[in-house]
């Protein structure tokens, strides 16, 4: 029997040897696959964005309108809130209240532009929410301004398109989903810490979303528009996933 | 399986000692963890969760080289990274459930994970520390027991953890269990430390006993390549 089994491991530890070399080859090559090339190749570009393109529709299943953003205390609240675009603040545009007109545009009733003082004539509602950056960073803040889905319905835009666009003073752009559009925590702030909106965080308004991340609250928004066909992003043109919600 | 036929037993074992799906699993289980973890690592250098500075090597991540990413999609490498974790996400979650079923159903946990208990956990880690703890094919010592048992715990974890994060609204009695959205990212980094940590010892170990990795590429050892030399059959 001892024998018997003595046998056997030679031949085993003769196979095993060779299979080892093979397989050490192989974790090899897959060790050079996972390293940087492989995620240049446009098949695998590919595929990375049907996943993204799947991973909309999965985040808008799991999205729930009722289910509303965690909201902080006052002394929660960072005052010297981060500033964040693709240039510094020193180049961040300065609109002003006499020359400013909210264009509208696409699936609306009433696209007459809006001053900031009409804006400012909507009722208000005020949030102390946490701003998630796609990056990882985190920061609570205040922020106040009439809900853009009231907006909206003002306005008459159809609530039944699937996108609502914007276009910014910077050259930025981007689009959201209808329902967190008219989600009841999606705000248009004009004001940042009881204060009105400074012009390095988006002066006269951002679209302040809590159940999106940072990316998708765009500043200085200077055009809102309507519409079934997929507007895409400054950021989700360039790889990102676009639903982006928390 | 009785002690008086040995041969036999031993025989029985090694024929199927881990049966195709659980390979499948294992190595789609592999590919995956891998894929997060190169992945997580670069996420990880755009903003640590650590207090302490500290970045992974930028050659040891995944999502592309900065140049070519910067060209194509005029984005330092940060997009891919993400794509990556978000899809290799669905294929780690979905194996991982598939093996807990199997686990539970198969009989695989209570048969090969269990009993194990802190006294022999004890004695068979000492007896490896002196070096003294055997390794026999298709059986678990206690510390083995507690070792799968504890990447088990760290890779449910660091799912837990990593769905608090992407969905804190969404999910925030989830995000609120991991004490909130900053705390979360801390547990899903340590529970990737463990992960890593099991792999560590995980490999080493299949590198002194070589044998293991052939059992969970083709299901056994004792297979010849030609049937007729096969001896016991």
């Amino acid at each position: 029997m001892t024998r018997l089994i003595l046998d056997r491991k030679a031949t085993v530890a003769g196979i095993e040897r060779r299979l080892f070399l093979r397989q050490s080859l192989s974790l090899g090559v897959l060790s050079m696959l996972t390293g940087c090339d492989i995620s240049d190749q446009d098949d695998v570009q590919s595929v990375l964005k049907l996943m993204s393109r799947w991973n909309d529709r999965a985040q808008a299943f799991l999205f729930r309108r009722e289910a509303l953003a965690p909201t902080y205390g006052e002394s929660d609240v960072v005052r010297d809130f981060r500033y964040n675009a693709f240039f510094p603040a020193a180049d961040a545009p300065k609109l002003s209240a006499a020359d400013y007109r909210l264009e509208l545009s696409g699936l609306i009733e009433d696209k007459r532009p809006w001053s900031v003082e009409r804006l400012y004539t909507l009722p208000q509602q005020s949030q102390i929410t946490r701003h998630v950056c796609v990056e990882g960073w985190s920061m609570i803040g205040k922020w106040s301004g009439p809900r853009l889905g009231d907006f909206l319905k003002r306005v008459g835009a159809d609530l039944s398109a699937k996108y609502v666009g914007f276009q910014c003073a910077d050259g930025y752009y981007g689009s959201i989903d209808m329902p967190s559009a008219v989600h009841p925590q999606t705000i248009m702030a004009v004001k940042f810490a009881d204060e009105i909106l400074p012009v390095k965080y988006g002066y006269p308004f951002k679209v302040r979303i809590p159940t999106k991340l940072g990316f998708k609250n765009p500043k200085w928004v200077t055009t809102i528009f309507v519409t079934n066909r997929m507007p895409g992003g400054f950021w989700e043109d360039r790889g990102y996933n676009w639903f982006s919600g928390s | 399986m009785t002690a008086s036929t040995p041969i036999e037993t031993t025989s029985a074992r090694d024929a199927q000692l881990h049966p195709v799906g659980r390979r499948i699993m294992h190595w789609v289980n592999a590919l995956a963890i891998l894929v997060m973890i190169g992945s997580g690592w670069r996420i990880y250098n755009y903003y640590p969760a650590l207090p302490w500075h500290f970045g992974f090597p930028y050659y040891l991540t995944l999502g592309g080289d900065f140049t070519v990413t910067e060209a194509i999609n005029n984005e330092d490498g940060l997009a891919n990274a993400l794509a990556w974790h978000f899809a290799a996400m669905w294929v780690l979650v979905l194996n991982f459930l598939a093996y807990l079923i199997v686990g539970v159903v198969s009989g695989h946990f209570r048969r090969d994970f269990l009993p194990v208990s802190p006294g022999a956990f004890a004695r068979d880690f000492f007896a490896a520390l002196r070096g003294r703890l055997g390794h026999q094919l298709g059986e678990y010592n206690a510390v083995q027991k507690v070792f799968y048992w504890g990447v088990l715990a760290a890779i449910l974890v660091t799912i837990l953890s990593g769905l608090s994060i992407w969905k804190p609204v969404q999910l925030k009695e989830l995000t609120w269990l991991f004490g909130g959205y900053e705390f979360a990212r801390v547990v899903h980094f340590f529970g990737m430390a463990a992960i890593v940590g099991f792999l560590v010892v995980h490999l080493a170990l299949t590198a002194l006993v070589p044998k293991t990795l052939v059992a969970m590429v083709f299901g056994r050892v004792s297979a010849p390549p030609h049937p007729k030399k096969g001896v016991l059959r």
